[in-house]
């Protein structure tokens, strides 16, 4: 443990964004340590997708720092940026494979634009980590000839082929069956153990937060409600993320006045 | 009630202003596409993210090779419509056999550069457009930037560049299905021989005619590339998105081919 304090592989420190004049995330300081499995956890519109884009470098925010192993990708050239993407993997919601390619050509993308290895090498390289996912044997089909599970297994082997250190997850789970969700549940686990590589998922799904997660960050209308274990998060008093455990609806009472003037448009 | 028509004037005064700075907007970003585009593919090598001579080769596969069919007909069929049209004005003056010089002439100074440029736009613009706006809709484009892929250097320069070898490619190949309708019909009508044609368009054309074509088509293939991948690029909203996003490409890049086509011609033969 004591060890593990001083290797953070990512650091966020008072990140505002806004979205237009709309400000989307204020003043967010989050760490994650090497080797850490983080769940970012929300309701809808509570900034965790807008997070998450942050943290991969998609957005340039209006103020605070992202550290990402220890590089702060808010004033990184483009070289360098170029370079720490490779330590990078990410499995998107939609798996964002590209469908002009068939699953091995997306595996082997990231191969065959950063190494300088021969057709055979990236082939094998290619061939490893589909059967890491599960799919071996795939890599001959088209991204549109695979169901919604096999082409998320197929992007987070497109994302693990460079061996990265960091590894994000968005809504791994969201559209899939209890089983698939459960099976990718336990590759996020393994790659965590087997790589050691640390872990970031963006999810709501209660179950898998609680299975995978070293600890859980609940964001809630931009603002960090609470970062911390499993247990700490089940047992806070926090009526927010009660609400968002608990599956209640948020009772908020109206401002009379406010809501007026929302319906008249003054 | 003048107030009314007062707060009309502003109306239409704001949203006057509103579309100019969008189109300034796109100007800019259009020329932001362009420097990046020639950036990538002048020094991709340097920063380790060349563009790949084969994507080149592929986009000129399917932007030139595959699109001879039609512009031949297309060019032959206009060489054809010229030339009827010119013997019939002609025959006012007695003076038919000058068909030969006048279809030779708005065929390689004109309606070959045109005739292609609106069939690319149509076709490669759109499918440009349809590309990257799907791509940016399914979050692939966000997949290649996490991935260390630059998208411009990835999808636009491959295609600016093979645009920028085959339209001017397909124009010289439009002018001679061109002049091939022109000399059938010619022949058909007045008897000219095939031979007697190519003699007098030889004669008739100078270098700087074809060449005149020829670099206008250089710009239209430059309009089409940005205009389609901007819109692409600009998609937000998923299918419909995608949809608006690629008519848009094709009204844009032809009516800047017309329009640019005017300016051109208007300064070349200065």
């Amino acid at each position: 443990m004591e060890e593990n304090k001083k290797n953070i592989a990512i650091e966020v420190k008072d990140l505002v964004t806004h979205y237009g004049p709309r400000k989307i995330l204020d003043g967010i300081n989050l760490t994650v340590k090497e080797g850490e499995i983080m769940i970012i956890m929300g309701g809808s519109g509570s900034g965790k997708s807008t997070l998450l884009r942050y943290l991969l470098g998609l957005g340039i925010p209006t103020s605070g720092s992202i550290k990402l192993l220890g590089e702060d990708i808010t004033n990184l050239s483009t070289n360098e940026m170029f370079e720490l993407r490779k330590n990078m993997g990410v499995a998107f919601q939609g798996g964002a494979l590209l469908s002009s390619m068939t699953i091995g050509e997306n595996v082997q993308l990231p191969l065959r634009e950063h190494t300088n290895l021969d057709e055979k090498t990236m082939d094998i390289m290619a061939r490893m980590k589909l059967e890491v996912v599960n799919l071996g044997g795939f890599e001959k089909l088209m991204p549109s000839e695979l169901s919604g599970g096999m082409i998320k297994r197929a992007a987070v082997a497109r994302a693990i082929v460079m061996d990265p250190k960091l590894m994000f997850f968005d809504e791994p789970s969201a559209g899939l069956d209890p089983v698939v969700s459960a099976e990718l549940d336990e590759l996020i686990l393994r790659l965590r153990d087997v790589m050691n590589m640390t872990i970031v998922v963006v999810t709501h799904e209660l179950d898998s937060a609680f299975k995978i997660a070293d600890r859980i960050t609940v964001l809630d209308r931009g603002h960090i409600l609470m970062s911390d274990t499993v247990e700490e998060i089940k047992n806070s008093d926090n009526e927010r993320i009660q609400s968002l455990l608990n599956r209640t609806p948020s009772n908020e009472v109206i401002n009379a006045d406010e809501y007026l003037s929302r319906l008249t448009g003054m | 009630m003048p107030e009314y028509i007062a707060h009309r004037f502003l109306n239409v005064v704001e949203k006057i202003g509103i579309s100019t700075v969008k189109f300034i907007e796109a100007v800019g970003y259009y020329f932001a596409l362009l420097i990046e585009s020639v950036a990538w593919i002048i020094a991709g090598s340097f920063y380790k993210q060349p563009v790949r001579i084969p994507s080149i080769f592929s986009q000129m596969m399917t932007i030139g090779i595959a699109a001879c069919p039609i512009v031949f007909i297309l060019s032959f069929s206009i060489g054809v419509m010229l030339a009827i049209q010119m013997i019939y004005n002609l025959k006012t003056f007695g003076a038919e056999s000058q068909v030969v010089v006048g279809v030779a002439l708005s065929v390689t100074r004109e309606f070959a550069p045109l005739i292609t440029g609106i069939l690319i736009a149509g076709r490669t613009g759109s499918a440009l457009a349809a590309k990257l706006g799907t791509m940016q809709v399914n979050q692939e484009i966000d997949a290649l930037r996490v991935m260390g892929i630059n998208p411009i250097r990835y999808l636009v320069s491959p295609a600016l560049l093979a645009m920028l070898i085959m339209v001017p490619a397909l124009t010289f190949f439009s002018d001679i299905a061109g002049l091939l309708g022109g000399a059938l019909y010619t022949g058909i009508e007045i008897g000219l021989s095939f031979s007697a044609y190519i003699d007098r368009t030889m004669a008739a054309l100078m270098v700087g005619d074809v060449m005149q074509g020829l670099f206008k088509s250089l710009v239209f293939a430059l309009i089409i590339t940005l205009v389609g991948a901007s819109s692409g690029f600009s998609v937000t909203g998923g299918a419909e998105g995608v949809g608006k996003a690629t008519t848009r490409s094709v009204v844009l890049s032809i009516s800047f081919i017309v329009i640019a086509d005017m300016i051109f011609t208007y300064f070349l033969n200065r």
